[in-house]
């Protein structure tokens, strides 16, 4: 038995990460959220459940992604060889679909016609209507007011799979207030309604299930891994908002103890600048939001910050409950990438590699670049390429002086 | 240790055979300068116990009218410790209507359970009612509450299973909080047949009072659960008032009684 391998089996039977975790909810979801722990334990264990879900991830979603031997970049580094992960070639373009799919599936087999997501970058939003619509689930998204200006195309390409986009205007306008809202509309509509959550956080089951569905990133980029490195690679790099891209490559990894792993999360203006979306990096105290209690960012009367961040997707206050337990016992390091680094990191893969990251994916490729260049060229860094960045172009034009 | 205010009153409302008229408001709403003459408003026109919000930046269960009041709060920099000075304040002319604190958990996580529960009684606090922490997750702190004559108000929905509400009225004290309609505060009427068949089973479940809220408008309505319940609680209602006047504050204590007035009237007709 390894140092960490009392963390494959977490959470208890409360939801609980150690301190983390848990059911902070209204009285009102109880009920529902039981349920969905009671549908989700018995189909987690259920081989044509398991069937369906993987024929689903190869045939609609396109797995298994490719892991991909960045040499020129990695060359031009001159350190150790980095491995893109190509959640990028999924269907929709990110690693979101893959809990879409799953949670998809589980409405469907609860019986509920409706489901309803919220989203940052626009992708959970994306991956929730694409599944929607192949399912002929009614499905609405909210989406802070923010976020649906900055995201614009990913807004239509959600209208034009059916969705109802909902902006919301309370708060901060981005993903948190999102999040608020949506559990509005399920306290509200509980009796026909399915919330698919996009991230490893929210109240028990989300979090273990979001992760479970997400950790076939992992799974594949192991056997990938020893297939093509010919061992386990020496790390592991993923961008941290909620952090289910980085839950996904790392669980299947959580035992293998000579494998480090780096979370990155929204540096923004810079941790010192206090604009930024990195509690863990940030040490944050802990708090309860969205039904869990984790590393959360909030002023000293617990009214929770305004974060910053250039991505959407990783504007978080708060993160995924298992990290911060990963945090605490050190299983995991994490560390923040600034707003200026993500930009360039983006330019450079997309020049010297031909693939465009998105913004919240390049976050791990700018610590990657830290990395790599300390490392020896014989060692490896396998880094989560989460999602394309068609969806950024509108941002990184902006800052090119362009609009379209 | 003497008996809790929030239990005396429900006592002495019950030897009288009324319901307890439970108003709502805001701490800090449209500023904090006003909350402690709010609270004494309510007390004259007939209020039984105040529940007394702690503006949240994210009140994830509140609807429009109660969100919007959380902001105007939070615009004057209301906090948790404001909150309960304002309750200090408060009890130094008023020692015997029970206070209830409403909320989210995470300012009390950040002040900090022990020094929580220790200014909260200084201040004279009498019940919590934290919308986000159901009985489950407030196992670790219930005895602490408890040592600090602080009782724990829980919340019933009509969602509540019969085993999750044996539990919840095992843990509950003071009175329990009967959500009575799926949804946000402020949302559309209630079905008072609806709630009289959901709140049968509980009577014989507990001995503790039913109180009711969502959907209490007017006299009227008041006075309908008031037929089934124990007591009747009501938020948006009064908030919607205070923030038609936020710009004259000084009209609020006299549109808060109205409500409350006709209320309080409706359920001792």
């Amino acid at each position: 038995m390894t140092k960490f391998s009392d963390l494959t089996r977490l959470p208890d039977a409360q939801g609980h990460f150690g301190p983390y975790g848990g059911r902070f909810v209204s009285e009102t979801l109880s009920f529902a959220l039981e349920e969905l722990e009671k549908a989700y334990m018995s189909l987690r264990d259920d081989a044509d459940f398991q069937a369906e879900f993987d024929r689903d991830l190869a045939q609609y979603v396109g797995r298994p992604s490719p892991l991909y031997h960045a040499e020129r970049w990695s060359e031009k580094i001159g350190g150790a060889q980095i491995w893109l992960k190509r959640e990028d070639l999924n269907h929709t373009g990110a690693h979101k679909v893959n809990n879409t799919i799953g949670q998809a599936l589980l409405a469907k087999k609860s019986g509920k016609p409706r489901v309803i997501a919220e989203t940052g970058a626009g992708q959970h939003g994306v991956a929730t209507a694409t599944v929607a619509a192949r399912l002929g689930l009614k499905c609405e998204i909210y989406m802070g007011a923010e976020d649906v200006e900055r995201q614009k195309l990913n807004v239509y390409r959600m209208r034009l799979l059916g969705a109802e986009v909902h902006p919301v205007e309370s708060g901060s306008r981005t993903l948190k207030d999102a999040m608020n809202e949506a559990l509005r509309d399920w306290v509200t509509n509980v009796d026909d309604t399915f919330y698919i959550i996009g991230t490893v956080a929210g109240p028990h089951p989300y979090p273990a299930m979001v992760r479970d569905f997400t950790a076939v990133i992992g799974r594949e980029a192991r056997e990938q891994s020893l297939v093509q490195i010919g061992r386990l690679p020496d790390a592991l790099v993923a961008c941290v908002g909620g952090g289910s891209n980085a839950i996904g490559l790392f669980y299947p990894f959580i035992e293998d103890e000579e494998v480090a792993m780096v979370g990155v999360e929204a540096g923004g203006d810079g941790i010192e600048t206090g604009r930024h979306a990195a509690p863990l990096t940030a040490n944050a105290p802990s708090g309860v939001l969205h039904g869990n209690r984790t590393y959360l960012m909030s002023d000293a009367s617990g009214q929770v910050s305004d974060t910053h961040s250039i991505s959407a997707g990783l504007d978080y206050p708060g993160v995924g409950p298992e990290h911060a337990l990963w945090k605490d016992v050190g299983r995991v390091s994490y560390v923040a990438a600034n707003d200026d680094a993500v930009l360039e990191a983006f330019r450079e893969l997309t020049r010297i590699e031909g693939i465009m990251p998105a913004l919240e994916s390049a976050h791990a490729l700018a610590h990657a670049k830290v990395m790599a260049a300390s490392m020896r060229p014989d060692q490896h860094i396998v880094v989560n390429l989460s999602g394309r960045g068609d969806k950024d172009i509108h941002t990184v034009a902006k800052l090119d002086g362009l609009e379209f | 240790m003497t008996m809790n205010r929030i239990d005396q009153r429900f006592a002495a409302l019950k030897a009288q055979s009324r319901r307890a008229l439970i108003p709502y408001i805001t701490a800090g709403d449209p500023a904090p300068q006003y909350t402690v003459g709010f609270m004494h408003a309510c007390v004259e026109a007939g209020a039984d116990v105040l529940e007394l919000g702690v503006p949240f930046s994210d009140p994830m269960a509140d609807g429009p009218v109660i969100q919007k009041a959380c902001e105007r709060a939070l615009k004057h920099g209301t906090r948790l410790a404001d909150v309960l000075d304002m309750v200090a304040s408060f009890r130094e002319t008023d020692q015997t209507t029970p206070v209830v604190l409403m909320g989210y958990l995470n300012p009390v996580e950040r002040m900090g359970y022990e020094a929580f529960v220790r200014r909260a009684r200084d201040a004279g606090v009498d019940g919590i009612l934290m919308v986000d922490m159901p009985p489950e997750e407030a196992t670790a702190v219930a005895p602490l509450f408890t040592e600090h004559g602080l009782q724990s108000i829980f919340l019933l929905a009509p969602t509540t299973s019969p085993s999750r509400a044996a539990t919840i009225c095992a843990h509950g004290e003071g009175y329990l909080y009967y959500v009575s309609l799926k949804g946000v505060t402020g949302a559309a009427s209630l079905d008072v047949e609806a709630v009289a068949r959901q709140l049968a089973p509980l009577r014989e479940m507990t001995d503790l009072p039913l109180c009711v809220g969502f959907g209490i408008r007017d006299g009227e309505t008041a006075a309908a659960v008031g037929r089934v319940a124990d007591g009747v609680i009501v938020g948006s209602a009064l908030v919607s008032r205070i923030a038609e006047n936020a710009e004259r504050p000084e009209a609020i204590p006299a549109a808060l009684k109205a409500v409350l007035s006709d209320m309080r009237d409706a359920l001792d007709r």
